[in-house]
């Protein structure tokens, strides 16, 4: 493999603290402080005038979906999904079929990634058999077989005493615990936004005190136990709340946003357009509001997309009958550009922070840093180039995007992986 | 101004001026009906689709009803015959009834937004006859067409609907068309099934049933289902009758002059007292039977009619 000279590129590494006009080096698949002048001519070089190169994005929760559902997604598209949205390292969520209880699952994903993806795919484990929720799975053989979390995902645990449980286990391996924050017994037949719009469409609603309450009950549990827990996809303004008085007891938890909660609201709906469909729901104004206030305090540690890819016949239904999530992996930094620097005057080095940096240290992955001796996992994108966003010529399998059609700005013009060019795009003209 | 729209799908985007022309031409029907020869040959050649996914007696009955009226040909399918049994999808069992030559779809279905989803993919007119809990526009269209007959211009007079308004179309229609046409309306109910986000539709919401039915010359009933009891909505029906239903001791609190409605079915000695229901207040039949010109005149005028050419329509 060729060294890499990535020339007059806007480095921004907030890990570093870095936010400077310069160069980067790549030899054999590492960063490097600088190449000898030999191998300087050698190497390929990359004019990155007018683009930031910062560390490959790190999405810690996507839907591969596989084994078991490779209609919508294959370890193989997903990740050139990723490379299409500049992130180098994603973490795929154990609501597979079969789930993703036991090691020989996680053996068949890691030797599927090893042999199709082009970006880091690491794999979570389930916290029960077959995500039931009834008996813990075997959480050490899964921690053996190279999980980098466990979670029941969408199936949040509902039993207080299995969770405790399941906590206290994972400490002794200090296990991350990931959880989509959902009682389920409030959110029967839910799909969407409790609130005056569902009251106006006629939709069941699924009140945001069904988010706090698992939220608040993870916290007491964790400041018990004294295990992580990290919160999926929060979308509610109390939620927040909870989180930052948690934060400010000690107590180890951890929290992500999803670039859908934070630029759209459950207003969108009177269209029962089934792209808006997605669990947690879009949610209010309020709600989105607290959300960006959490990333700004730090509250919110992260954002990640909740990548959910379903065909179009499946998304092709009445409301009622959709299946929940959307695609987010090659929208999600243009989507978080326009939100939160645009619109919300956070600096490009935050959120890039918040996609590459924070994202890994909540797994403790070896990912996020422009590091000289780290593995060369690179984004360079135009943070200002206006393109059409179209999902069905996108590298996803799926197509299910609210954005598709939409001219976005922001856009990953090379992602790097290991050294290695993973995707490369030339300028719109 | 003319008509344009080509289908039916809510109350809530009709204008005033729109649900008008709805009622002036169901006002024409309603004085055909009631001629020997109650059939005109306004629809004849063409075929309407009544595909009933949720069980319905009376709006199903009305329709095709009206649709006969009109001289249209009807076939009518309900869930347990459909293929949507078999696990055909909405898009393909409306396709299907659209390549089959029908001219348009009358849609009840247990999914709020079903009627709108498939507006946008057949070419042929859908009229909804019922989504979800999110409306019912030919069931408000013919209520408030009752109303007006009774009580004239509605602007200022006030209406209560009364019972389980969380899970009711019927209640958002009305409440749309009501609002449009300026009535005072009240909601009232236990709060678990009248949540206070209703305000925002310009409605009032009451918890007291004394002052919800003060001076109210309208109420509309609601059927409370046996279902909502054991999801926790309210402790039983022998508790909600003593508290919200109406008897003729409460009925006095109302208007003098008040009209008791309820879009059926009934659950007599529940929301309403036998004696009350089949009193001389109670307009419930008549709701029934201008059911057929309102959807007579929803036909019509989705077929393209227009409100001024129905005298001539025979």
């Amino acid at each position: 493999m060729p060294a890499l000279w990535i020339q007059k590129a806007r480095v921004i590494d907030p890990a570093n603290r870095r936010d400077a006009v310069g160069d980067l080096f790549i030899d054999d698949g590492r960063l490097v402080a600088s190449l000898s002048v030999a191998a300087r001519k050698r190497a390929r070089k990359i004019d990155a005038c007018g683009l930031v190169a910062c560390p490959g994005l790190v999405d810690i929760h996507v839907h591969f979906r596989e084994p078991g559902q490779t209609h919508k997604e294959t370890i193989a598209t997903g990740s050139r999904a990723a490379a299409a949205g500049g992130f180098t390292t994603v973490v795929c969520m154990p609501n597979t079929s079969p789930p993703a209880d036991n090691a020989g699952t996680i053996q068949f994903i890691k030797d599927a990634a090893q042999r199709d993806a082009v970006v880091k795919v690491l794999p979570t484990g389930c916290i029960t058999v077959g995500m039931k929720g009834q008996a813990l799975a075997p959480i050490g053989s899964l921690r053996r077989a190279g999980v980098v979390a466990i979670t029941d995902d969408g199936d949040c645990v509902q039993s207080n005493e299995l969770m405790r449980r399941a906590l206290e286990y994972a400490r002794m391996f200090d296990l991350p615990v990931m959880d989509h924050c959902q009682d389920a017994s409030m959110t029967q037949g839910a799909v969407m936004n409790e609130g005056v719009m569902s009251t106006r469409l006629g939709l069941r609603g699924w009140p945001n005190a069904a988010e706090d309450l698992i939220v608040s009950r993870n916290a007491i549990l964790s400041e018990y136990s004294g295990a992580h827990v990290h919160m999926q996809h929060i979308s509610s303004r109390f939620s927040v709340e909870i989180l930052r008085h948690a934060k400010s007891r000690g107590v180890r938890v951890t929290a992500e946003a999803t670039p859908h909660h934070l630029a759209l609201t459950d207003d969108l709906l009177t269209s029962y357009d089934t792209h808006l469909k997605m669990n947690p729901p879009l949610r209010t104004e309020a709600d989105r509001q607290a959300l960006i206030a959490g990333l700004r305090d730090g509250t919110i540690d992260c954002i990640a997309t909740d990548h959910a890819p379903h065909t179009d016949y499946e998304k092709d239904k009445e409301f009622d009958f959709a299946p929940n999530g959307i695609l987010g992996l090659e929208t999600a930094l243009p989507v978080s550009l326009e939100v939160l620097v645009r619109k919300n005057r956070f600096s490009l080095a935050r959120v890039i922070d918040l996609l590459t940096r924070r994202p890994a240290d909540i797994l403790r992955l070896p990912a996020g840093r422009l590091t000289p001796g780290a593995a060369a996992d690179v984004c360079l994108f135009d943070p200002d180039e206006r393109w059409r966003y179209d999902a069905r010529a996108g590298q996803s399998k799926s197509s299910n995007s609210p954005w598709h059609g939409q001219t976005l700005r922001g856009r990953v013009r090379m992602t790097i992986v290991d050294g290695k060019v993973v995707h490369h795009v030339a300028p719109s003209p | 101004m003319p008509w344009t729209r080509r289908h039916l799908l809510t109350l809530e985007e009709l204008s005033l001026a729109e649900i008008d022309q709805i009622h002036a031409t169901a006002a024409a029907f309603k004085k055909i009906l009631g001629r020997n020869v109650k059939k005109v040959p306004a629809l004849r050649g063409k075929t309407i689709v009544n595909l009933f996914l949720e069980p319905s007696t009376r709006t199903r009955m009305a329709f095709d009803m009206a649709a006969k009226r009109l001289s249209a040909d009807v076939i009518s399918l309900d869930g347990a015959s459909s293929s949507t049994t078999k696990g055909e999808t909405l898009r393909d069992t409306a396709q299907n009834i659209q390549a089959l030559n029908a001219d348009l779809i009358v849609l009840r279905h247990a999914a709020s937004g079903s009627p709108l989803y498939l507006s946008r993919i057949l070419d042929i007119p859908v009229v909804n006859a019922g989504d979800g809990a999110h409306e019912h526009p030919t069931q408000g269209l013919l209520d408030t067409f009752t109303m007006r007959e009774h009580l004239g211009d509605l602007r200022g007079r006030k209406v209560t609907i009364l019972g389980d308004i969380l899970f009711s179309r019927v209640a958002r229609s009305n409440i749309h068309a009501l609002t449009k046409m300026g009535a005072a309306v009240t909601l009232c109910g236990p709060s678990t099934l009248v949540p206070d986000w209703f305000t925002d539709l310009g409605v009032k919401v009451s918890h007291d049933l004394k002052s919800a039915l003060a001076d109210a010359e309208v109420v509309m009933l609601l059927r409370i289902q046996h279902e909502r009891q054991s999801a926790g909505h309210f402790p039983s029906l022998g508790e909600y009758t003593s508290m919200f239903g109406l008897n003729k001791p409460r009925a006095s609190w109302l208007h003098p002059k008040a009209i008791i409605m309820h879009p059926g079915p009934i659950n007599r000695g529940v929301e309403i007292d036998s004696d009350l229901a089949d009193g001389e207040r109670s307009v419930i039949l008549e709701q029934v039977t201008n059911g057929i010109a309102v959807r007579m005149a929803v036909l019509y005028l989705c077929f393209g009619g227009q409100p001024e050419s129905v005298a001539v329509v025979d």
